[in-house]
């Protein structure tokens, strides 16, 4: 259990982390989600005392980390992958964590041969790619078999069967009844692995919702109609009170109807149609109109997810102006 | 804060059933983690780099092998050269270059740490930040002591045995301590004042230019003082280089009367090493990694 209350960095005038309060449950996936720059990693990095905060508190099941007596035995961490001497070997630099915690050395073997790093255990660590790094720095996240784990982008640099281990690693971690706590600004990436977000915008937090709340709230769906006749359908539309927006390659978007009854609709005026077809949002799409609004959600305090921006005339086109 | 909301998987865990602590338990045996731990830990890092094992090598060369040919030298020049001085005191030019590689080391020990964002790992494996530093001089200042005193008694034995005889003068068993352990004291207390300006510091080229400014800048600004006015000032600066202050460990400073004598040098560089330590320790508390 993280909980995080009222936590503010301020570096000179900016302010990176903004009175953010949230906590991070056992036994789920908790997505801390943000864009670069949203002040994940000052977070993550304030979580486990490295930076001091300015304001606010951050706890570990009731503690501050600096009152942590092995502190790898209850937070296991992987902030950069790049964050080790290379010119020390994988085995050496586990060696050192693990002394400095009293874990036994039998450990090092076994995180190692967890990450699938034993053949190269004895290589320095310069000349290991950014995958083998980064599979270096999870295993030194696992070797006190911490009940905490934070990952800060653990994805980046994996190629696809990395990425697939990493996310199942994750999945039962959190099944043993540990809470895993990893940030990410994909918010696929999330969607696959998640069961809780938290999104953070600007500092501030904009969303602490279930992965499925989110998605409900936020992936709006519409429906795709194309026709040869397309000014009669429109004016068809019209005339049933429906409101149709041009969409991409000469198509109408509809939003709030259901796809039958828009079929039976163009069916009783006998209009051809050439695509029916239900449609959702993708979630990135979501994500990047929820913090393309950072400032705008500024105003609910109450840390409340924020509710869905009311639909547009064209929708989507104003994340796309803002996003580009 | 929204209400937080169940999880709708979680296999083996539902908040509230489990111990406060956490619903997972670990299998691997804990104990309370300590400085002694630290130390282990420290060992095993300086140990197990490349770099450490070259720089002291180089230590080890210089002060033994640029002894042994002084040795040589000496002895095949005339006896009447060497009459009135220590044989103990030809250990000097060898410990002098090698303040280089201490220094070095001593400055790489903590500021690489800084150079690779290592220290954030080191810092989230051992929070007490004073428990890092002390675990680090402690390692790296004993490791510096063994190996200075082990070169420098060796390096006095052969000078002593071989070029004894040469000169009229008997080392006493004072000179002998202070050209062995007073030697390596100095040189472990020079590689802690490193370590400390490289951890105030943070940044290896600036760390040890700073160091190789301090060592070799007073006799070089000292040079160009010619100015009476200014006599205070140069003595003062060559009295209390570094250099010189070796020297007098070795019973070979200039004899004006003036300037450190005995074991002064000792302690001034253990003074100047704790007040940069006690530096270092505040910045380390204070700032952020």
């Amino acid at each position: 259990m993280i909980e995080l209350e009222g936590l503010t960095k301020r570096y000179g005038d900016k302010l990176a982390v903004d009175r953010l309060t949230f906590s991070v449950r056992p036994g789920v996936i908790t997505g801390f989600l943000g864009p670069n720059g949203a002040g994940k990693s000052t977070t993550m990095r304030m979580v486990l005392d490295l930076d001091n905060p300015t304001g606010g508190t951050v706890l570990i099941d009731g503690r501050h980390y600096r009152q942590l007596h092995n502190p790898l035995r209850v937070v296991g961490a992987l902030l950069d992958a790049k964050a080790m001497h290379g010119g020390r070997s994988a085995y050496h630099h586990l060696l050192c964590l693990a002394q400095s915690n009293g874990i036994p050395r039998s450990r090092v073997r076994e995180v190692l041969d967890t990450v699938g790093l034993t053949p190269v255990a004895g290589k320095r660590t310069k000349g290991f790619s950014l995958g083998m790094g980064q599979r270096l720095g999870i295993a030194a996240a696992l070797l006190g078999d911490p009940q905490i784990l934070m990952f800060d982008e653990p994805v980046n640099g994996l190629d696809p069967e990395g990425i697939h281990w990493i996310r199942n690693l994750m999945k039962s971690l959190a099944a043993e009844g540990r809470t895993v706590f990893v940030s990410s600004h994909l918010m696929s990436e999330m969607a696959l692995t998640a069961d809780h977000l938290v999104v953070i915008g600007q500092g501030r937090l904009l969303a602490d919702t279930s992965m499925s709340g989110f998605i409900a709230e936020n992936s709006r769906g519409y429906v795709r109609m194309r026709s040869p006749d397309q000014e009669r359908l429109k004016d068809v539309l019209s005339g049933a009170g429906i409101t149709a927006v041009p969409g991409t390659e000469g198509a109408l978007e509809v939003q709030g109807e259901d796809a039958a009854h828009l079929g039976e609709l163009a069916a009783r005026h006998r209009i051809v149609l050439h695509e029916l077809s239900p449609q959702r949002a993708s979630l990135e799409e979501a994500f990047m109109r929820l913090t393309a609004g950072a400032v705008e959600y500024h105003a609910h305090a109450n840390h409340q997810p924020p509710p869905p921006a009311a639909p547009g005339p064209a929708w989507g086109d104003d994340w796309r102006k803002k996003g580009s | 804060m929204s209400t937080p909301q169940l999880p709708s998987q979680a296999p083996g865990y539902w908040p509230g059933t489990a111990p406060a602590a956490g619903g997972f338990v670990s299998p691997v045996p804990m104990r309370k983690a300590t400085l002694a731990d630290a130390v282990l830990a420290e060992w095993t890092k300086i140990r197990s780099v490349r770099s450490t094992m070259w720089t002291l090598g180089v230590m080890v060369a210089l002060i033994v092998g640029v002894g042994m040919l002084i040795a040589v030298a000496v002895q095949g020049s005339s006896p009447a050269e060497t009459n009135t001085a220590s044989p103990l005191a030809l250990g000097f030019i060898g410990v002098l270059l090698a303040t280089i590689c201490v220094i070095t080391l001593g400055v790489l020990t903590i500021s690489s740490e800084y150079g690779t964002g290592l220290i954030r790992t080191t810092l989230t494996a051992c929070p007490s930040r004073s428990r890092v530093l002390t675990a680090k001089a402690v390692v790296f200042s004993l490791l510096t002591l063994v190996i200075t005193l082990v070169s420098t008694l060796a390096v006095a034995a052969v000078h002593s045995s071989v070029l004894g005889s040469r000169s009229t003068y008997e080392p006493t068993g004072g000179d002998w301590l202070r050209a062995t352990v007073g030697v390596s004291l100095f040189m472990a207390l020079l590689g802690l004042l490193s370590l400390a300006v490289g951890a105030l510091v943070r940044h290896s080229a600036g760390a040890i230019t700073i160091m190789l400014g301090v060592v070799l800048l007073p006799m070089i600004l000292a040079l160009f003082m010619m100015m009476d006015s200014l006599r205070g000032v140069r003595d003062a600066l060559l009295q209390y280089s570094i250099p010189a202050e070796l020297a007098v460990l070795y019973g070979t400073a200039s004899g004006t009367g003036a300037g450190p004598t005995g074991w002064e040098p000792v302690w001034i560089m253990a003074g100047l090493a704790a007040v940069g330590l006690a530096g270092a320790y505040a910045a380390l508390a204070r700032r952020d990694a």
